[in-house]
């Protein structure tokens, strides 16, 4: 009798775990988009760019930076990154290195061109911040798949391309947000639209991405980044220019004590 | 003569050379003190001007590159700090894992804030301030290899800078003044002797450490009393030889940043060992604001006898470090020193603020609020300042 039991309990299982195996979870199907996306931007090795930030206040007051950007990808672990700060002017030659390590805590040094002095810096400032703009630190710095958990939400037209619409929950530690909720196109992943939700998971700031350029043949990038933080009613556009990719940099470019004669 | 050289190299330099970057800023200061000098002829207030132009360019697709940086102060009032500087007039080269500057240049080691033991490259230039942060440019041949294991730096300095002094009219300064045109020194090479010094330094995940070595002459004088060529009481400068092992120190442990450096220095008339260590605590995100608040603890220690030992001997600094993270990248720092020997306690705040996109507003004080008679400090004790400074960034 037991026998019996025990078999058709067995043979009920294997009948639906096709379907178990099917009705994927939106957890899991989430997960997939964002290891898609990352797959997708895989192997373009380096590139540098620049960066105009104009930071608006709700006056329509505004005022500008001037950062070039140098990225090495890492196997393995968090992209290494340089900004060079040319404007404002008493922040000219100011250097900052970051090696990011996923959930675990970045490295970050800063060059002073003041004091001639590399400073180590504590990479804890993630929700502030980002020069006084409305981009905080975690929203500029390499995403790696582990600092989120995901969740797939829905498919929908966004603008002329159809979007993925998954959340993200922030897994590493000292976020501002509880959640984001990102849009990426179905054809090659391009974020284009990210919303921030505050530790009182009201909506924060939301983030436009737009003016998409192909290099190299396969890796998109984009040329406008518009930050709005709804609370203040401060907004940042970053105008990206002069991609370029698989310049040859090395370990090397990226070393704390070169900060000083970075160019 | 000075001024001439300088004025004609400044001219001369961006035409000979196809400069490639120019930045820089002119700044005017004002200085006033809240109390009359304890000694004759010491000024009240002063309003001065300072300038420190930038140029750099490169060659070789970037693996040559020179730089040059020059510091002018214009000060009507104390003609020791009436002076020009060459921050920096360097050749770099780099080669693969090795880099190599020849020229005059000017570098920091070290971690804490209070206090600079490890730091002993380049003179200082203590007529800019008395915080030891402003220094004179150093004659060296430089090399820094990068190791897997590490970063080694080996360093030639040929030749010697003084350190910068107030005049008779000058603020800030010992009772008698320093005469800097009577100079000696122990070694018979005296301002030519040649000096080596060594680092080793290496990142061990959130730790940053650091060894280093100088043998050479020591950058810190000895006063000794004695007359100038008119007869009057002044105090000489005498440069000893030293010989300095010396160990930084910089871990990271989420919110707290952990400093420390040691040195033991080998010098006339003793040898003797010194530390600063502390820790700076930062609350990120004050009152769900950008604003960070960090509290900061330093201790410094000298090993030496009392009458032997330095300002930061037995000294406690407690201070807040506050950055508003706002678009003009306002920051303070503000915080007392007591010198656990003696009691004397000071205050010292600095703050800064970007005035629209190329403007930036400076401002210092410094409070000499309970000196003991004994204390080396007991000169300043009268001079209390607030100190503003305009600077405009190109």
């Amino acid at each position: 009798m037991f026998i019996l039991k025990f078999m058709i309990a067995a043979v009920v299982a294997i009948a639906l775990l096709p379907s178990v195996l099917y009705a994927q979870s939106a957890e899991q199907r989430g997960l997939e988009i964002a290891q898609a996306a990352e797959a997708y931007d895989r192997g373009f090795t380096d590139f540098t760019a620049n960066m105009v930030m104009t930071l608006k206040n709700r006056a329509g007051k505004t005022s500008t930076r001037n950062i070039r950007i140098k990225t090495l990808e890492v196997e393995d672990d968090g992209d290494k990154s340089l900004s060079i700060f040319d404007e404002p002017a008493d922040v000219k030659g100011t250097a900052m290195l970051t090696y990011s390590h996923g959930l675990e805590p970045d490295d970050q040094w800063l060059y002073l061109p003041a004091l001639k002095k590399v400073k180590r810096i504590s990479s804890r400032n993630k929700s502030g911040p980002f020069m006084g703009s409305t981009f905080a630190f975690e929203d500029l710095s390499s995403q790696e798949i582990e600092k989120y958990s995901y969740k797939f939400l829905r498919e929908e037209a966004c603008g002329d391309w159809q979007c993925f619409v998954i959340e993200r929950i922030p897994e590493y530690k000292y976020s501002g947000y509880t959640r984001q909720v990102a849009w990426l196109d179905k054809e090659a992943y391009r974020l284009v639209k990210v919303e921030y939700y505050d530790r009182k998971k009201a909506l924060l700031k939301t983030l436009v991405v737009s003016d998409f350029n192909q290099y190299l043949g396969h890796y998109w990038r984009p040329g406008k980044m518009d930050m709005v933080n709804h609370l203040t009613g401060k907004s940042t556009l970053l105008e990206w220019t002069e991609y370029q990719f698989q310049t040859g940099l090395t370990d090397r470019d990226f070393r704390s004590q070169s900060l000083k004669r970075v160019k | 003569m000075k001024w001439i050289a300088l004025s004609v190299m400044l001219i001369a330099w961006p035409v000979l050379t196809p400069a490639q970057e120019f930045s820089g800023n002119i700044a005017v200061e004002a200085l006033s003190f809240s109390q009359p000098g304890q000694f004759p002829d010491q000024m009240d207030d002063n309003l001065t001007l300072s300038f420190e132009p930038r140029w750099t360019g490169g060659w070789n697709d970037g693996d040559d590159s020179w730089s040059a940086e020059f510091f002018l102060r214009a000060d009507n009032k104390d003609e020791g700090r009436e002076h020009a500087d060459i921050r920096e007039l360097l050749w770099l080269r780099v080669d693969g894992d090795n880099e190599w500057r020849v020229g005059i240049n000017t570098m920091f080691w070290g971690v804490t804030d209070t206090q600079h033991l490890v730091d002993v490259i380049n003179q200082i230039d203590q007529v800019e301030g008395i915080d030891g942060e402003d220094k004179l440019g150093q004659q060296m041949i430089h090399l820094k290899r990068y190791q897997d294991w590490g970063v080694l730096d080996f360093l030639v300095l040929p030749g010697f800078r003084e350190r910068t002094f107030p005049a008779a009219e000058g603020r800030l300064r010992p009772q008698l003044v320093v005469d800097t045109s009577a100079t000696t020194y122990e070694s018979s090479d005296e301002e030519n002797h040649v000096d080596y010094a060594f680092r080793f330094s290496q990142t061990y995940g959130d730790l940053d450490l650091g060894v280093s070595l100088f043998k050479g002459t020591n950058r810190d004088p000895q006063l000794v009393p004695g007359l100038d060529s008119n007869g009057q009481n002044v105090l000489i400068p005498h440069y000893v030889q030293m010989t300095q092992v010396a160990l930084d120190v910089l871990l990271i442990v989420e919110d707290w940043i952990w400093k420390l450096e040691m040195i033991h220095r080998d010098t006339d008339p003793s040898a003797y060992q010194a530390l600063t260590g502390g820790f700076e605590y930062t609350f990120y995100g004050v009152f769900d604001s950008d604003i960070n608040l960090g509290s900061l603890v330093e201790y410094s220690y000298d090993s030496r006898d009392e009458a032997e030992r330095g300002v930061f001997d037995r000294e406690l600094f407690v201070g807040a470090r506050l950055a508003l993270n706002d678009e003009q990248s306002s920051e303070l720092l503000a915080g007392f020193v007591v010198d656990t020997n003696y009691g004397s306690q000071t205050f010292r705040l600095e703050g800064s603020r970007r005035l629209g996109d190329s403007w930036k507003a400076t401002i210092e004080m410094q409070l000499f609020l309970d000196i003991d008679n004994n204390d080396p400090l007991a000169a300043l004790a009268e001079d209390d300042y607030l100190l503003l400074e305009l600077a405009k960034y190109f």
